[in-house]
Parts: C-alpha cells; sequence; structure tokens
C-alpha cells in the first residue's frame, strides 16, 4: 500500500502515464477524427458515409488501421531512401511533441515549461520539415511541388498565427500553458471576451491561420487532389502515409488545444467563479449529454435489421447512458469535470474545421498568399497595437 | 549526472552536424547537417536553462531560415555541383594557416586566464523572475536604443530586397 502511495506521489508518475496514454491512445483517436469527418461531410452532402464495418461504421476506423499496417511499404527506386524513410517520422515526432505542454486540467500534464506556447510553435515550425523532406526524397514531380506549396504556405501563415497568439499572451502575461488558464481564472474571464471584445480580432485570425498552417481545406493547396495527385504524400503508402496522417490530425489536436487554452478558457468550465452554476455545468451538462447520446443509439439501434449490428449498437447505447450515471458520482466528477470540459471545447473546435472543409472551396495559390500577408498579417499586427493600448488602459 | 551525458549528446550532435555540413556532397544532405547542428546548439541552450534562446533557436533557424534554404536547394538545380571536386589542393597551406589561428587563439585564451578555470562553482538557483523577462527586460530597458537600431538595419534590409526583386518596368 505504501508503495502504491509512493508510485502515485512520485513527480514523474503524472508525466509518464499522460505520455503513455497519448502515444497509445491517440492513434485511435486520430481514427475517431477521420470517422466523425467522414460522418459530418456526408451529412452535410446528404450521404450516410460510412456504414458497413460496425454499426453506422463504428469499427471503420480499425478496419482502415489494419488495413494501412498490413500493406506493402513501396519505397520508390529513384527516391533518397535514408530519408523518405525518415521524413514522416519528423512529422510524427514532432506533433506528439506537442502534446507534452497542453495542460488537459489544473495539474494535468506532462510539462508546465514557462515556455509552454514557444515550445509548440517551435514543434510545429520543425514539423515543416518533415513535410517538405519527404516531397524533395520521394523524387517525383508531384511530391515536389507539394512540398514546395506546403513550405512556402506554413511559412508565411507562422508570421500570421504567431502575431495571434501575441495578443492571447499580452493578455495573459505568460507564455505557460497552465498559467494562461490560471490568468484567465484569476481574472473571470475567457480571453476571446477580454479588452472590450477587442481580443475577437485575433481569434478570428488565428483560426484562419491555424486552418492554414495545419494543411486543411479551403487551405489544402499542398495536397490539392485535382492538381497534384496527392501532394508530398504522393509515393508514400502503407504505415509511412499512415504516420503522415496521424502527425496531420495531431496537429488538428493540438492548435484546437492552443485555441482552447488561449482564448476559450483551457480546462475551465463556463463562468468558473460563478459557484452555484457548478451544479448544472459540471454535472448536468456532461449527465445529459451521455444520456441524449445513450438514448440515440438506443433509437438506432432498433431500425438496425442485421442483428449483430442493433446489438453492437444498443452496447454503445447502454455504455453511454452507464457513462451519464458514473458522471454524475462526486469524486468521479471532481477528477473529469476539467479535462470534461477541455476535450469538448477541443472537440467543438474540431468539428469547426471540418465544418469549414465542407464549406468551403479551395482557394487558388496567389489568393492564399494575398490572404496570407496582405490580410491576416497586418490585422494582426493591428490587433496586436489595439490590444496593446486597451490592455494597458485597463490597467491603469 | 544526467545533464553531463545530455551536454554529450548535444555537443556531438553541434560537432557531428557541423562536419557533416562541409563534408556531404549533395546540398540537400548539408542543409540537414546544419539542421542537426542547430538542434544541438538549442539543446545546449536548454542545460544552460535559457528556454526562451531554445526556443528562439528552433523557431527561427530551423523553423524559418533553414526551411528557406531547403526551399532555394529544391528550386534551384544543384545536380551540377555535386559532381565537382568538393576541396581544392592547398591543404598544406590551410593547414599551416589553421595550427596558426589554433595557436593564436590557444595563446589569447591561456593569457586571459581562461584555460585555467577555477572549480566549478554551483550555479545559483533560479531566483526572481523567469528567463523571458529578465530578457524583455534588459532588450527593452537598458539596450532599447541598440534594439530599435537592430530592427531599422533589417527594415532596411528588407526594403532594399523588396526593390531589387521589384521588376523595372
Amino acid at each position: 500500500m505504501d508503495m502504491l502511495q509512493a508510485i502515485l506521489a512520485h513527480p514523474w508518475f503524472t508525466p509518464l502515464l499522460l505520455t503513455a496514454l497519448i502515444i497509445g491512445l491517440f492513434p485511435l483517436v486520430a481514427g475517431y477524427i477521420v470517422l466523425v469527418e467522414r460522418k459530418v461531410l456526408a451529412d452535410m452532402q446528404v450521404r450516410l458515409g460510412p456504414m458497413r464495418v460496425g454499426p453506422h461504421g463504428l469499427l471503420q476506423p480499425i478496419a482502415d488501421a489494419l488495413k494501412l499496417l498490413l500493406k506493402e511499404d513501396i519505397i520508390p527506386e529513384e527516391s533518397d531512401k535514408a530519408l523518405f524513410w525518415f521524413a514522416p517520422v519528423i512529422s510524427t515526432f514532432t506533433a506528439l511533441s506537442a502534446f507534452c505542454v497542453i495542460p488537459f486540467a489544473s495539474g494535468v500534464y506532462v510539462a508546465d515549461v514557462n515556455v509552454g506556447l514557444l515550445v509548440i510553435s517551435a514543434m510545429s515550425s520543425v514539423g515543416i520539415l518533415g513535410i517538405v523532406l519527404g516531397g524533395w526524397a520521394s523524387n517525383s514531380h508531384y511530391s515536389l511541388l507539394g512540398a514546395l506549396r506546403s513550405a512556402a504556405q506554413l511559412v508565411s501563415y507562422e508570421v500570421a498565427l504567431a502575431l495571434a497568439l501575441l495578443s492571447g499572451v499580452m493578455a495573459a502575461g505568460t507564455l505557460s500553458m497552465a498559467g494562461i488558464v490560471r490568468a484567465q481564472q484569476e481574472r473571470h474571464i475567457w480571453f476571446i471576451f477580454d479588452n472590450y471584445g477587442l481580443m475577437l480580432i485575433p481569434f478570428v485570425v488565428y483560426v484562419i491561420s491555424a486552418v492554414a498552417e495545419t494543411n486543411r481545406a479551403p487551405f489544402d493547396l499542398p495536397e490539392a487532389e485535382s492538381e497534384l495527385v496527392a501532394g508530398f504524400h504522393t509515393e508514400y503508402s502503407g504505415f509511412r502515409w499512415a504516420l503522415y496522417f496521424l502527425a496531420e490530425y495531431a496537429n488538428i489536436f493540438v492548435v484546437s488545444a492552443v485555441a482552447v487554452t488561449l482564448f476559450l478558457g483551457g480546462w475551465l468550465r463556463p463562468f468558473p467563479n460563478v459557484s452555484w452554476l457548478e451544479l448544472p455545468f459540471n454535472y448536468g451538462f456532461p449527465a445529459l449529454l451521455f444520456l441524449l447520446i445513450g438514448l440515440g443509439s438506443l433509437r438506432l439501434a432498433r431500425k438496425l435489421t442485421w442483428r449483430p449490428h442493433a446489438i453492437g449498437m444498443t452496447g454503445v447505447g447502454l455504455f453511454m447512458i452507464l457513462l451519464a450515471g458514473v458522471v454524475l458520482i462526486p469524486p468521479v466528477n471532481a477528477v473529469v469535470s476539467s479535462p470534461f470540459w477541455f476535450l469538448i471545447k477541443v472537440g467543438g473546435f474540431v468539428y469547426l474545421m471540418i465544418w469549414l472543409r465542407g464549406t468551403f472551396p479551395r482557394f487558388r495559390y496567389d489568393q492564399l498568399m494575398n490572404i496570407g500577408w496582405k490580410i491576416m498579417i497586418p490585422v494582426a499586427l493591428g490587433a496586436i497595437l489595439l490590444n496593446a493600448i486597451v490592455g494597458m488602459l485597463r490597467i491603469s | 549526472m544526467l545533464d553531463t551525458i545530455f551536454f554529450y549528446v548535444f555537443a556531438l550532435l553541434t560537432i557531428g552536424g557541423a562536419i557533416a555540413t562541409i563534408t556531404r556532397r549533395s546540398a540537400m544532405h548539408s542543409a540537414l547537417s546544419l539542421i542537426v547542428s542547430l538542434l544541438g546548439v538549442a539543446g545546449l541552450y536548454l542545460l544552460q536553462k535559457a528556454e526562451f534562446l531554445f526556443a528562439v533557436q528552433i523557431v527561427l533557424y530551423i523553423g524559418g531560415i533553414m526551411v528557406l534554404f531547403l526551399f532555394v536547394i529544391m528550386l534551384v538545380n544543384l545536380d551540377q555541383a555535386a559532381k565537382e571536386r568538393q576541396f581544392n589542393r592547398q591543404w598544406l597551406l590551410g593547414l599551416v594557416a589553421s595550427v596558426l589561428v589554433g595557436a593564436q587563439m590557444v595563446w589569447m585564451l591561456n593569457s586571459a586566464g581562461v584555460l585555467s578555470l577555477p572549480a566549478a562553482v554551483p550555479a545559483p538557483a533560479a531566483t526572481g523572475p523567469g528567463n523571458i523577462e529578465a530578457l524583455a527586460d534588459l532588450l527593452f530597458r537598458e539596450y532599447l536604443l541598440p534594439f530599435e537600431v537592430a530592427s531599422l538595419l533589417l527594415l532596411v534590409a528588407i526594403v532594399g530586397s523588396v526593390m531589387m526583386a521589384k521588376k523595372t518596368s
């Protein structure tokens, strides 16, 4: 028993456990983000999306993962083999290392360094190398063009992204990710609403640049399939392609987590300083959410004609209703409510990115550069100036 | 103990990367070796508890400058350069010159008393504001004028390069 206590109290326990959880679970999470994306896009286009593997396609990610792992690993004859092998590793490594400074709840992070936000930007800027080198090492015209476009795009939008973050950092007064959330708790405000609403400008700039930074539609020129086959990963297949895919979704999660931490209050529930709202927001909302998902799943299960699918869907529904019950237990709720709020905000942001993909047509290359250099950067600079002045006036 | 191991790892990365940068034939591999070297330097900064320098080193040098280097290398056809002889035959002269410069440096350092360093003193525990705050205080209070002059210089360079790139009509 003492042994267990000692292990639990050890300063390395939480970081190591979280690292193992992130590395072990994130591939699965990424798979399910893909499923959500396919389902949401299908719904927007009045289709059904994946329906065959598992009830309503719920096991599709696992089937896809197995397929990717079992595929032949093709390395082009004329490629730079060592680099071809190594490039996806850079992308995945940097994308997953950025997770180590994300605070999931108070005290739940791998590391809380005082340059947390800069570490994330550093990791995402090194991640560009993975794309550039992968495109170059493939020795294919499509890949090279994709890599060139990607390098130009990422370098351009990184500036706007960093400038948008700067406004948030000015409001928080620290670069530490956990410190930023604590600053919002002390100031009784989410930074998106700070400075009399002026912080909305950097938030919008951040959202647009973040979509560009993760190479997602409508900024997905590096992999514009109608012109470049698949862009920088044209020659990749099987496991290496899966690594690129994992890195892309890890990056989406990271930019969403940064937006949530810096602008949307991180792990804090809405109105964290109004104590009587704890019951509806920490107990009522999660329980109601899981209950509704459970009931919805049960309703869907009744319509499924194939028996195994119907049984599976019923299982999912009952599990969700069970979860709704579990989050109502006070000690459990004290632990899970903060990560719940963090993850639900990140989920909302990821949904926003999928929504954008389903809504906007792809930009032309010159439009992309114009937006980046002539609109985003000046607006972000202006926002810094405005927020600095207003912030200083409010303090004095 | 752990610090010492990390120091040697980063030092090895820095020196190995630097050597590979000048010996590789392919420009792409040279640039990559330079990135490894810069990463090693970043690691050394981190060991010195200069987190801000560490992050800025990676963001600026690797994320900014080196990506642009790679960009140019991919655009320009360097196959011809890779086939040419890499070093000229003046190695005797080079050897003499480098031994001379090396001896000069050792003599200089020795006369300044750097080579006979006193025994290691444990670093004082970090107190007061962090690395970033201290840096900002220095840059924007004490050295504000040099800082602004440097940024003006950069602005001049930017405007100049735009003028040169602009086609005369």
